[in-house]
């Protein structure tokens, strides 16, 4: 595809400038979007704190990575990110195989239900998780047992959390892969274990590379769940940089930990960026449904089961604890209550709560939609280094903290002409950056799949380029467009660590109210956080089924 | 679902999502208004402010002003969060400053001078900043280890008396108490100690401390409604720990809240083990109504405000002639003999301390 192209518009250079040109108009309103709604305000909190009396403190740097529990945070924050990396690895591998080779029943429901937990929020995860391990959890009741505040609920959460991500990147790519390669090796005298060393594991390692490596972007930046299953002792940098603004005040510690951690995504997100350009060296893939069939054999269906219960632990189990404990006062009384104006922990009904998430996540849908759509129609155009290196910078707000965009965004965005701290807008604009990577990486790969030959032949036949767009691309990427929709939708809906400092406090977004209802001993407070998850679990399960409807094969990685 | 069905749902969606866009941003710009509102005043305060309501719609009929109040998060976080908008405040008078952080936010400029009338009436000992009037003292309380009456005496064991008693191998893994860098009361505990044992010789004693299985939470509604066992949120969550860090105000809470209301206290106080801890309001900096706020300053200061606090916030007032009412003379008198620090000194030491405490403590 990308040699036809290339044919195409060598042989025209005045269609080449002329691509040229479309390029920089279609990325000139996303940059301009990335400048000042994340470059701007991330410098501008990092410059309060080591921007001091009229000079640059970067001596700051060392003295902070010299204090022993700073070290320690950076050593935890790494450790538990290899360690949730390797045991969702671990966990889900066999899962993406099932889910690649086996045809079952209930395999498009079940695909779905893994993916509800990365679309929920953290702070819902983290719910779900303490009642599950905490005190008076299941484990608590049937066998004295607590995990909260120690390491292994943070691992076992990050597992449910990421279960998805493995078995979408690795899973999706397993079932597009020949089985008959494979049984060709072994006809050629290959043991089972050799043929699939040499074979399988080979096409498959960039894709478990790209996943592990998400995943460990996902645990390495951290926040929801740490901050409510780690208690005061555990904290990873994430955690570190909200409380040492928030909390203890130092600044200049907090933007010397922002400058780590960037530098620290940035890396992984080069060698992801690396990974993938391998991955998308030629292999021989055919159509999914053809390569899985019904397990065979004592040792596929003990896998298969092996893999349903593990699903059903780690996965559902959680999810399932969170709904009963809504449930556990007669009457719904958790559910009506949340209507209850009784003026305690907010200044309005939590359910007011559900209405602001609604709008909010429907707000940053729309604009990550447009930035994120004209993104990828750029980054679609023959990719020169310039605009690869654009690629990687739509993915970099993943995995800044959260925390600095919002305290960045109170500090940076409060004058004209854009004073917009007291405006609605502020927090749809900070979901939109976690969501914009979503819709590129959904976007990217059924826009790079249009045969540049027809906008070709559209634009020679004289129609505009917007007409070429209108006529050639969209009909074909509407499915896309709608996934990439709902994806930004969920997580906008979930965001929460920059939320928690623009959200106002008259307007919370449902995962703010979650947390700080979680901050509120007492039985109903407790009762109502779950209600509110379970509503917003319900909400992010449906957009997901919804999407699971109209998925393609196509879609990109998530 | 068809395939006509699924594009048309597609593209509803998608052109619903671009035109709510501007329409709602426009609902945005028209609620960012409200605050400029010269009949509106609004307080920022943190998650423990109530007031009755007959009280503060009193106000607002005598004063023709429209209260509107932000609760922002637990003190520490309300207080950080009002310094980082200063030059764009989201209300006009800030509720909640208390001694252990007073310096940060003077020094960072988060209040202008106002003398609140009534402000003679304010008993000296809470009085500081008397040449510049940037902050008024408004209530003040001590924080105090609670202990649970059943516990010690169905283990036939006395209550602890002192900070040293707290370190004794008797009273192993019975006290819970907060994180000194997120809860005030953590921090007060923290201070102290400090106050006690002098710069040299509180470490040792956190020493003795964790040795004795101190447990650590992370904030008071945590510590107190949870691990306790002597409050009534405690029992009921089956909290272990009987002896916790919290109010000297905290038993007359336990008899005001419970039905029927018992004849005394389940809790006590260990008076050997308080801190004074004084809450301050103050005008914000570049408030957009300071008429309206200087108002609700003095409100703030009225026999009135000063007499319903008490039974809602589980404070002291700081006026002389505001009475303090039975429920708290009979369950919980202020500390005879509280620890105390100079301003100064916290101001100067406190970071360096809460670093030092996480240190040794936490990791």
């Amino acid at each position: 595809m990308d040699l036809a192209r290339t044919e195409v518009a060598g042989r025209n250079p005045r269609a080449a400038r002329r691509q040229g040109a479309t390029r920089l108009g279609l990325m000139a309103l996303p940059v301009a979007f990335f400048a000042v709604f994340f470059a701007y305000p991330v410098v501008a909190i990092v410059a309060r704190g080591l921007h001091v009396d009229g000079g640059w403190r970067f001596g700051r740097l060392w003295d902070v990575l010299a204090q022993p529990d700073i070290r320690h945070v950076l050593w935890f924050t790494t450790w538990q990110a290899l360690a949730s990396t390797a045991l969702t690895l671990l966990v889900a591998l066999p899962g993406a195989y099932v889910f690649a080779r086996f045809e079952f029943r209930g395999k498009q429901l079940l695909r779905a239900v893994v993916t509800v937990p990365f679309v929920l929020p953290t702070v819902v995860v983290g719910t779900a998780f303490l009642a599950l391990l905490g005190r008076g959890g299941l484990l608590d009741e049937l066998w004295g047992v607590r995990l909260d505040t120690t390491v292994w609920a943070i691992l076992l959460a990050h597992v449910f959390f990421n279960y998805a991500v493995v078995v979408r990147t690795v899973g999706g790519l397993w079932s597009q892969l020949d089985p008959r390669q494979e049984e060709a090796a072994r006809m050629l005298g290959a043991s089972r274990l050799a043929a699939w060393r040499r074979v399988t594991l080979p096409a498959l390692a960039p894709a478990v590379a790209a996943a592990a490596l998400m995943v460990f972007l996902f645990t390495f930046t951290s926040f929801g769940v740490v901050q409510i299953l780690g208690g005061p002792t555990f904290s990873t940098l994430e955690v570190e940089i909200y409380r040492q603004t928030s909390e203890i005040f130092d600044l200049g510690t907090a933007a010397v930990l922002t400058i780590i951690q960037f530098v620290a995504v940035g890396a992984i997100l080069a060698v992801h960026a690396a990974t993938v350009r391998r991955r998308e060296t030629a292999l021989r893939l055919v159509s999914a449904e053809t390569t899985a069939r019904r397990p065979r054999g004592a040792g596929q269906r003990a896998l298969l089961a092996g893999v349903l219960a593990s699903i059903a632990v780690l996965l559902v189990l959680p999810l399932a604890v969170l709904v009963q404990r809504s449930l556990d006062a007669p009457g719904f009384r958790y559910y009506r209550s949340l209507a209850d104006d009784d003026g305690g922990t907010f200044l309005v009904a939590p359910i007011a709560a559900i209405g602001n998430s609604l709008e909010y996540a429907l707000a940053a849908t729309a604009i990550a939609l447009l930035i994120g759509g004209l993104a990828a129609a750029a980054l679609t155009r023959r990719a020169g280094r310039l605009v690869r290196g654009f690629d990687a910078l739509l993915m970099l707000p993943l995995g800044v903290s959260a925390v600095t965009v919002g305290f960045g965004f109170l500090i940076a965005l409060d004058e004209p002409p854009l004073d917009l701290r007291s405006s609605w807008i502020l927090v749809p604009l900070a979901q939109a950056l976690v969501g914009v990577p979503f819709v590129v990486r959904t976007m990217l790969p059924v826009l790079r799949a249009v045969d540049g030959r027809l906008r070709e032949a559209a634009a020679v036949l004289g129609a505009s380029p917007w007409r070429v767009w209108r006529e050639v691309d969209l009909p074909m990427v509407r499915r896309a467009l709608l996934i990439a929709a709902g994806f930004a939708f969920a997580v906008s809906l979930g965001e929460f660590g920059a939320t928690v400092f623009i959200a106002r406090p008259d307007n919370p977004t449902l995962p703010v109210a979650v947390a700080r209802l979680l901050g509120r001993a007492g039985d109903l407070n407790y009762g109502q956080a779950m209600a509110l998850s379970t509503i917003l679990m319900a909400v992010c399960a449906a957009a997901l089924l919804l999407l699971e409807r109209v998925r393609t094969d196509r879609t990109g990685e998530f | 679902m068809s395939t006509t069905t699924s594009k048309r749902f597609a593209a509803t969606a998608v052109g619903l999502s671009l035109v709510a866009l501007p329409v709602l941003s426009a609902c945005g710009s028209s609620d960012a208004g409200a605050s400029g509102d010269p009949k509106t005043v609004t307080l920022v305060t943190h998650d423990s402010w109530v007031v009755s309501k007959s009280v503060l719609k009193d106000f607002e009929k005598r004063s023709g002003y429209t209260v509107r109040v932000l609760k922002d998060g637990d003190a520490g976080q309300a207080v950080n969060k009002a310094i980082l908008t200063k030059d764009n405040p989201q209300g006009d008078v800030f509720f909640g400053v208390d001694n252990t952080l007073l310096s940060r936010a003077l020094d960072n400029g988060l209040f202008q001078s106002y003398e609140a009338k009534g402000s003679d009436g304010i008993d000296r000992q809470y009085r500081v900043d008397q040449d510049k009037h940037r902050v008024t003292p408004i209530d003040s309380g001590d924080i105090c280890v609670n202990y649970d009456k059943a516990y010690f005496s169905k283990h036939k064991l006395a209550p602890p008396t002192s900070f040293d008693d707290l370190a004794d191998p008797a009273y192993k893994n019975l006290l819970v108490t907060e994180n000194a860098s997120t809860s005030s009361p953590g921090l007060g505990f923290l201070l102290g100690t400090a106050a006690k044992y002098g710069d040299d010789q509180w470490q040792g004693y956190w020493k003795k401390l964790k040795a004795n299985g101190v447990k650590v939470v992370d904030g008071w509604e945590q510590a107190y409604n949870d691990e306790f066992s002597g409050s009534a949120g405690g029992k009921k969550a089956k909290g272990d720990r009987p002896l916790v860090v919290s109010y000297a105000s905290s038993p007359p809470a336990e008899v005001v809240y419970a039905d029927p209301k018992p004849g005394t206290a389940p809790t006590g106080v260990v008076d050997g083990t308080c801190f004074r801890q004084v809450e301050y309001a103050g005008l914000l900096s570049n408030a957009s109504n300071s008429k309206g706020g200087k108002a609700l300053l003095d409100f703030l200061l009225t026999k009135e405000f000063q007499e319903d606090m008490p039974l809602n916030m589980f404070v002291y007032p700081v006026t002389d002639t505001a009475k303090v009412p039975e429920e708290f003379t009979k369950f919980g008198p202020q500390a005879k003999d509280p620890e105390t620090l100079a301003p100064a000194k916290i101001a100067a030491d406190r970071d360096q301390w809460v670093k030092s405490w996480t240190s040794l403590v936490l990791k």
